[in-house]
């Protein structure tokens, strides 16, 4: 196994923070162009809610999962404990 | 090749493993589940191999189009998790594996609750080795727990069993729905082994602390006969649907907090049960075909992402998101095959989870349940989030690790690019898989508005990620142990036995006490008198004397052992 090495000298793409920033930028791009496209066809539905708002399914999408996320965040205050809290617990 | 009934190939030929020489012995393994499955290839529908016992009439073997697409899809997950083991030279993890796909796939084909609760118990039975062969204490402890929880669960089948027979007459595996006693024990052992809320803490305890082959078997295999069962039992029980929309959304939120990778994907596993789940709770056609495809492209992404992340493990010695990252620059085949996995998962179209998981959130928009349908769309965003990135980006990306590890070796590769390969395949053309569902469909996934309104799903899904990460809201991974409900029977449950204990031991030991000395007081009464000094020796024979002793210390041993 080979985990001990030193990393290699080599620089890769994703290294340099400019490529990253290409990518977030091609993602909200990529994001703005579908909710555009909401506007260029004829939307097969089942609910209302589904035809009042363009990108419906983008913004529920991105709510929830600042949602979940957030709130996961706060469930740690409750849950979590020691990453041995189960062996210790068997020993007393 | 009837001449078997489905799964027992599997068995047999697993039991004999270990005399098979290890030149021959990969080849040989393979072989097994491509014979398996060519037999059923040819194998007529109906039932087979029927016979009656004590009064019982047992049919082994029912053949129908839903025991088939599972058939199908255990023997080709049982085919890829042997390549992913070829390294393995462990006659145990061998054995273990095989015995339990076959009885996977025999429980699949069972027309009769006996013969399902042999399988069923055959499952259990089977699979803990692949826990307890990572040979660690905490692996030990975790394996008994599984084996608890998954023998009980065979044991409530049983039960339910016998009582459907008293109430109904029949033994036979069809539908029964929620109409008495045994109807509902049965329904609770299937909910154990599907994960049901509070019931599936055995799967994100036992999953990550198998083999790193070992959860490649355990991920397909106990979980969908669960499904399986349920779909065969209990379609159209509108209980189904909340117990399923539950089981999509909370398990998401320990995925978030998850570190350890492996459990990340047992929660996300829970949570794609659920979308199976929901299907079958809504009962129809479109709902039941929708479970049947998901079960079936979720066995191969789920391999593949469970694969995905042993091949990590191997290489690394770890499996935590805290210490990973950067690994894509030495396994960029393993990052590529488990970013398949994640696009998978998270129903990107032209990916297998994109033609499956549509049928069942369509069906229920189509049934008007209008509340499930928002949590299914929150689950699949949210599936999208902790498996279809937090996944990938932990292990292969984020900061660098340093960690410059070996790319992933040869069997795993090709059993990763095998699972890959159809997982689009599925994705790309799902009319084969459209084509073998238990009920006629002219679903089309590819409309326009489908396609659309999915990716903006995903796209801002990901920008949310985005979002979080650049602003430092996104929690780090964190060293940690997150409390579930297994808290309950580790933690609360045996504190309160010993609390009990602590109280009642010094009660129970000072009764005992006083009973000992009265005993004694009385055996030194009688040896007074009966005793060769005694008054009454005199005209009792000795003989009688000590049988008497003999009953006191009986009774004395008796009370002292109680």
């Amino acid at each position: 196994m080979a985990e001990q090495q030193n990393p290699d000298k080599k620089s890769y793409w994703l290294d340099k923070e400019k490529n990253v920033k290409k990518i977030i930028w091609a993602l909200c791009i990529a994001c703005g162009l579908s909710v555009i496209a909401d506007l260029f066809y004829h939307k097969h539905t089942h609910y209302a809610a589904e035809d009042w708002i363009p990108g419906m399914y983008g913004w529920y999408g991105f709510i929830g999962c600042v949602f979940l996320v957030l709130s996961a965040k706060l469930l740690r205050k409750i849950l979590m404990r020691k990453e041995d809290y189960y062996e210790e617990a068997k020993d007393d | 090749m009837i001449d078997l009934p489905p799964g027992l190939l599997l068995i047999i030929g697993g039991v004999i493993v270990p005399l098979i020489p290890r030149v021959l012995r990969n080849a040989y393994m393979l072989a097994l589940p491509i014979i398996g499955f060519w037999g059923l290839l040819i194998i007529p529908e109906g039932v087979h191999f029927s016979f009656d016992i004590f009064g019982y009439t047992l049919s082994p073997v029912r053949v129908d189009s839903l025991s088939l697409l599972f058939g199908y899809i255990f023997h080709i997950a049982a085919a890829i998790s042997i390549i992913f083991a070829f390294h393995i030279k462990d006659a145990v993890q061998q054995t273990a594996g095989l015995i339990y796909a076959g009885a996977a796939i025999g429980g699949a084909f069972a027309g009769d609750l006996i013969t399902l609760f042999v399988y069923w118990e055959g499952t259990a039975l089977a699979s803990v080795f692949l826990i307890w062969s990572s040979r660690t204490e905490a692996a030990y402890r975790t394996g008994m727990r599984y084996l608890i929880i998954q023998v009980g669960s065979g044991v409530l089948l049983l039960a339910g069993a016998i009582i459907h027979f008293k109430e109904a007459g029949s033994l036979d595996f069809t539908k029964m729905g929620l109409t008495g006693l045994g109807p509902a024990l049965i329904f609770i052992a299937f909910g154990i082994k599907a994960a049901f809320p509070l019931l599936h803490n055995w799967l994100q305890d036992a999953y990550p602390q198998a083999t790193v082959t070992g959860t490649v078997f355990l991920s397909a295999f106990t979980t969908k006969l669960a499904i399986y069962a349920l779909a065969r039992g209990f379609p159209g029980t509108e209980m189904l649907i909340w117990i399923g929309a539950t089981m999509t959304a909370f398990p998401i939120f320990y995925a978030v907090i998850e570190n350890d990778l492996r459990r990340v994907l047992a929660y996300s596993l829970n949570n794609q049960l659920g979308f199976m789940v929901v299907g079958i709770g809504i009962g129809t056609e479109l709902a039941l075909n929708g479970t049947a495809a998901h079960a079936f492209s979720h066995i191969l992404y789920k391999a593949l992402l469970f694969m995905s992340m042993g091949a990590v493990l191997y290489r690394t010695g770890t499996i935590n998101g805290s210490e990973l990252g950067g690994l894509y620059k030495s396994m960029p085949y393993t990052a590529g095959f488990c970013i398949i996995g994640a696009a998978s998962i998270s129903a990107f179209p032209l990916f297998s989870g994109f033609i499956s998981k549509s049928l069942i959130i369509a069906a229920a928009a189509e049934e008007g349940h209008w509340i499930v349908w928002l949590v299914l769309l929150f689950a699949s965003a949210g599936v999208f989030h902790h498996s279809g990135i937090k996944i990938p980006y932990f292990a292969f990306f984020q900061h660098d690790s340093g960690m410059r590890p070996k790319e992933a070796p040869k069997n795993m590769l090709i059993a990763m690019g095998i699972a890959a390969f159809l997982c689009i395949a599925v994705g790309v053309y799902p009319a084969p898989l459209y084509a073998i569902l238990p009920f006629q469909t002219n679903f089309v996934p590819y409309t326009t508005t489908h396609v659309v309104t999915q990716l903006q799903l995903l796209l801002f899904s990901a920008l949310a990620f985005t979002y979080l990460m650049k602003t430092g809201l996104y929690p780090p991974e964190l060293k940690s142990t997150n409390l579930d409900f297994d808290w309950t029977y580790r933690r609360m449950l045996p504190r309160l036995f010993k609390g009990l204990a602590r109280t009642l031991v010094p009660a129970d030991r000072k009764v005992r006490a006083i009973f000992i000395d009265r005993i004694d007081k009385f055996i030194a009464g009688i040896f007074r008198h009966h005793g060769p000094e005694g008054l009454l020796a005199r005209t009792w024979p000795t003989g009688s004397t000590v049988l008497w002793v003999a009953v006191l210390l009986a009774i004395y041993m008796v009370v002292y052992f109680i």
